[in-house]
């Protein structure tokens, strides 16, 4: 099995990710044959087996509606791409 | 034998019987380090300035006799996924490069007030994702045991370190074996708790509902005592749990008479190297000599691991590595409009298996799949879980290999992705099922590359995983062997 190049791409910019041709080339042919891998979950029968999504899932955990953090803008800004005075700068996104 | 070749029980007694001082011991270990990490490459960051004022902090706290941490004062390494605040935190990858955290991991703040001494930060696969430490962003990691060969991984730095004597102990990060498997590979003591026993606040995130952090360490005591200071509750992350923290390092003692250890038929198969099989099989015959009675288990959906890890743990990795975005931290590209920026910054910034493992897990939870592969697979997560719980009925703890071979040559295995994931098929169930587990060594193969052992345990108890281990290795020499004394 390969994915076609359209699948990767849509699969791309659902990721977010700029692939260059040799690496779309590339990961439809890796990741059809890893989807094809798992095709294997397909001989089991799963009929009325929940699905287990969490090794502690009977926990919810609550706490009192209280601010505890004391976050230090300096410091959070201090690793910013671009920052101008307390903001992060971005490119701008309106015209 | 030099300090830095101490255990950690065995450093906190010698700086308690001041017969090296903290300053010492620290020196000792930054001296291993400038001597062989030219070759092994474990660090990526090196703390020395931080490291010798740590020490002489924690000499003062030790003249003083205020604090019985057996922790104050021993240099400790940490994988490069803990957030050390004031210390560069890369996660092996281009995209955080220059990241300074502007806090401390919970973990790194716990081992702070227990007074050790932090390092440096250890080589990985790039965001945790890999089992032979060479897809990191900067440099590969080599297998002390032997050059060619790789550490095992995600956690491979930490591992190497250990076995290298670069630190006295580390921890590393475990999500589908990253603890254990280098653990094996390199002949040290690894240890996966059970999920939620260790805060995972402060760790970059991986696969949340796998990743757990532990310790990696030269024997089994020293697991023991470095959970003990890891382990418990902590508000900031919602999934650890509130349950009290045995003392350990205390139960230990006792030996496995009694004790009913399962073998697991599933786990002896075709494929896996005929002197792992032997030397595993040695180590059962060991514990049946002291006592413990062997049952012959069954685990009968093993063989589907592998792909439902790789479903669950890419899923979850797609959705949080999109924090990666170049706006607030991390790399950014320069870019015509925003869409453009993020897709460009993102390219630049990640490396080939973590952009493999994102677009798998995009694609397993895209419209139209998310039934036929994720949803597939927490059912068959399910099973997996029903099988431990049937098997721990009859059974105290679970023996299996670690791994299926011993280490791999460096680039055997970087252009099948498939057969890199499949060197991690005995630990990664573990994870699924959010069990304990730890790795220790069981012997050599003819090439003298160390063979792991790994025993599960029940949910929360790890204290019988560390019993069993302990009793095992008291037995043995194998945990006493360096690299160097390799014939």
């Amino acid at each position: 099995m390969k994915l076609s190049r359209d699948e990767v791409q849509r699969v791309a910019l659902l990721a977010r990710l700029r692939l260059t041709a040799s690496e779309e080339e590339q990961l439809a042919e890796q990741l059809g044959a890893i989807l094809e891998y798992m095709e294997q979950l397909n001989q089991l029968d799963i009929t009325g087996v929940e699905p287990f999504s969490h090794a502690n899932d009977a926990v919810t955990a609550l706490r009192e509606d209280k601010e505890v953090n004391q976050p230090n803008a300096d410091a959070l800004l201090a690793n910013a791409p671009e920052r101008d005075g307390s903001f992060f700068k971005v490119p701008k996104i309106i015209e | 034998m030099t300090l830095a070749a101490l255990t950690l029980h065995a450093a906190s007694d010698t700086l308690r019987r001041r017969e090296c001082s903290s300053v010492e011991l620290t020196e000792a270990v930054l001296a291993r380090i400038a001597a062989s990490d030219e070759n092994i490459r474990a660090y990526l960051t090196v703390d020395r300035q931080g490291a010798r004022d740590q020490a002489r902090q924690a000499d003062k706290l030790l003249s003083e006799n205020k604090s019985d941490s057996p922790l104050l004062g021993v240099p400790l390494a940490l994988k490069d996924n803990f957030l050390t605040r004031g210390l560069k935190t890369t996660c092996a990858s281009k995209i955080l490069g220059d990241f300074v955290p502007p806090y401390d991991a919970t973990t790194v703040a716990k081992l702070r007030n227990a007074g050790a001494v932090i390092v440096g930060k250890t080589n990985l696969d790039e965001f945790a994702m890999g089992s032979s430490a060479e897809n990191s962003a900067f440099h590969p990691t080599r297998n002390p045991w032997d050059g060619a060969r790789v550490p095992g991984g995600s956690s491979g730095g930490s591992a190497a370190a250990v076995a290298a004597d670069e630190c006295i102990a580390a921890l590393g990060t475990d999500t589908g074996g990253s603890i254990r498997q280098p653990a094996a590979c390199c002949g040290i003591v690894g240890l996966k708790p059970s999920y939620g026993r260790v805060s995972r606040y402060g760790i970059i995130a991986f696969a949340s509902s796998m990743d757990q952090v532990g310790p990696m360490t030269k024997d089994v005591r020293d697991s023991a005592l470095l959970l003990e200071a890891i382990a418990g509750h902590d508000p900031a992350d919602a999934t650890s749990v509130q349950r009290p923290v045995p003392k350990y390092s205390e139960a230990l003692t006792g030996g496995v008479k009694g004790l009913r250890l399962g073998v697991p038929r599933e786990y002896f198969v075709a494929g896996m190297a005929p002197e792992v099989e032997q030397a595993v099989r040695r180590a059962i015959a060991e514990l049946e000599k002291q006592g413990a009675r062997i049952e012959d288990i069954s685990l009968p959906h093993t063989s589907y691991a592998v792909a439902v890890y790789y479903i669950i743990a890419t899923a979850e990795a797609s959705s949080n590595l999109a924090r990666y975005d170049g706006m607030r931290y991390g790399h950014r590209a320069e870019a015509a409009d925003l869409n453009d920026t993020y897709m460009l910054s993102r390219e630049e910034g990640f490396g080939a298996e973590v952009k493999r493992r994102i677009m798998l897990g995009t694609y397993a939870l895209s419209a139209g799949y998310y039934e036929a592969y994720y949803l597939k697979a927490q059912r068959v997560r399910a099973l997996i879980k029903r099988d431990f719980d049937q098997a721990f009925a009859s059974c105290d703890a679970i023996v299996t290999p670690t791994m299926p071979t011993t280490a791999f040559k460096i680039g055997e295995k970087t252009q099948d992705p498939l057969q890199m994931y499949l060197s991690d098929i005995y630990t990664i169930s573990v994870n699924l099922a959010g069990l304990p587990a730890i790795s220790l060594p069981c012997g050599f193969d003819k090439a003298g590359l160390p063979i792991g052992l790994q025993i599960i345990g029940k949910p929360f108890d790890e204290a019988t995983i560390l019993r069993v281990a302990y009793a095992y290795e008291q037995a043995t020499e194998c945990h006493t062997m360096k690299p160097e004394d390799r014939g």
